[in-house]
């Protein structure tokens, strides 16, 4: 009887993780399938463009700003930095190889290793502190601008992150899951109410934007932090930043800069654009 | 028997007082529904306009249904209000904020706010 169960506890764990794997390219598919139905007529590669691809004039506003991008002075800061020299002589293509168009899409990935989810902005850092440099600080300034340069060389690939059918794979994906679809904050309102529920209304003027095609543009220029900061006008901000900003504006307290719980939540999220094109940095206001 | 005279004048005089207590209750829910208004429209407060049309608010959201026939909407004051203060407990999956259930609001504000929505 009791080898009978465990037997039975095994297939149901393998069958269990299994499906969770495929969970994944499901998720994906049916959240694209969600957006089709609410948005007919919109096509969902064109989603990478957030919510300005659902208003015409938005998206010629949007289009006018990329004419001259505003973010392009700080992506070639990022890439004087990158390849500037380290004290010890090396540079950024030490850790990301001769080739700068092949990191971007890369990440986020799950590092079966570590048994964690490894995010770009992780990985810049960790280049800077295993060259024995301080890491950069924060969620904008250098970080976003090497970033931001990594981003604008990998324009027009593919999004494709990949959950291995490993237990703890699938267990950071379906944290980050669970993250995106909790309700949390003195508002009392998850990512996916105002993202997928209500994507496409309007909060006041402002356009909800869908979560497919939410990550491609990131870091992303904000108009916003372009006008808060007054000293240098720097609109860059990465992905983390934007979620401590979400996570403050349903008055919750945010989580600690890519630390587990964005990490999770980036893997999760971007995995939900898998097939679109990656086009960061990018406007939004 | 008191005088005709005498009789007139405090029959004056109850009309001036219940007259004037009856114009001052008028003149405190005035006065309700406009501090009730300021809260609604406060962005720090109640910020309804984020998502309801309501009033005569600019450039409303669109989420939550328009503000607008209230009392019909809403025979039972007491049920108006207890939507203000947590949405959930009729629909859990509302993206309304629970104002008075996870105190954004105190219950002074949710009482004033009732009154001017409800006078919508």
């Amino acid at each position: 009887m009791r080898k009978y169960l465990s037997v039975l506890l095994a297939a149901s764990v393998s069958l269990g993780a299994g499906s969770v794997t495929a969970g994944n390219a499901q998720d994906v598919a049916d959240l694209k399938e969600y957006f089709m139905k609410k948005f007919p007529g919109v096509e969902i590669a064109s989603l990478k463009d957030g919510a300005y691809a659902l208003d015409e004039s938005l998206y010629m506003q949007f289009e006018n700003v990329e004419e001259f991008p505003p973010w392009e002075d700080f992506a070639a800061k990022g890439e004087e930095l990158y390849n500037k020299p380290f004290a010890n002589g090396k540079t950024f293509a030490s850790c990301f190889g001769d080739d700068v168009t092949k990191i971007r899409a890369k990440y986020p990935y799950w590092n079966s290793e570590l048994k964690t989810v490894v995010t770009l902005e992780g990985d810049i850092n960790k280049c800077r502190t295993d060259n024995g440099e301080k890491p950069f600080k924060g969620k904008r300034g250098s970080l976003a601008h090497v970033s931001g340069y990594i981003a604008s060389q990998a324009r027009g690939q593919i999004i494709n992150v990949v959950v291995p059918d490993e237990p703890e794979a699938i267990a950071a994906y379906e944290a980050g899951k669970k993250f995106f679809y909790a309700k949390r904050g003195q508002l009392n309102l998850s990512c996916a109410d105002c993202h997928v529920y209500q994507a496409g209304m309007n909060v006041r003027s402002e356009l909800l934007s869908p979560t497919v095609g939410h990550v491609s543009h990131f870091p992303v220029w904000r108009r916003k932090w372009e006008l808060a900061d007054k000293k240098n006008n720097d609109g860059l901000g990465t992905l983390h930043r934007r979620y401590g900003g979400c996570n403050k504006q349903v008055r919750a307290r945010p989580f600690k800069n890519q630390g587990e719980e964005y990490r999770n939540l980036e893997f999760f999220h971007t995995s939900m654009s898998n097939g679109l094109e990656w086009n960061g940095p990018a406007y939004r206001k | 028997m008191t005088k005709p005279v005498q009789r007139i004048a405090s029959l004056i005089s109850a009309l001036v007082v219940s007259s004037v207590i009856l114009s001052s209750t008028a003149m405190a829910a005035d006065d309700a529904i406009a501090q009730g208004k300021k809260i609604a429209v406060d962005r720090k407060k109640g910020n309804c306009l984020g998502c309801h049309a309501m009033g005569d608010g600019v450039m409303p959201g669109n989420i939550g249904p328009p503000l607008i026939a209230m009392k019909a909407r809403y025979p039972d004051k007491a049920k108006l209000r207890a939507q203000i203060w947590d949405a959930t407990e009729k629909n859990p999956h509302t993206p309304m904020p629970p104002f008075g259930k996870h105190g954004a609001l105190s219950d002074k504000e949710i009482d004033l706010i009732t009154e001017y929505v409800y006078s919508l």
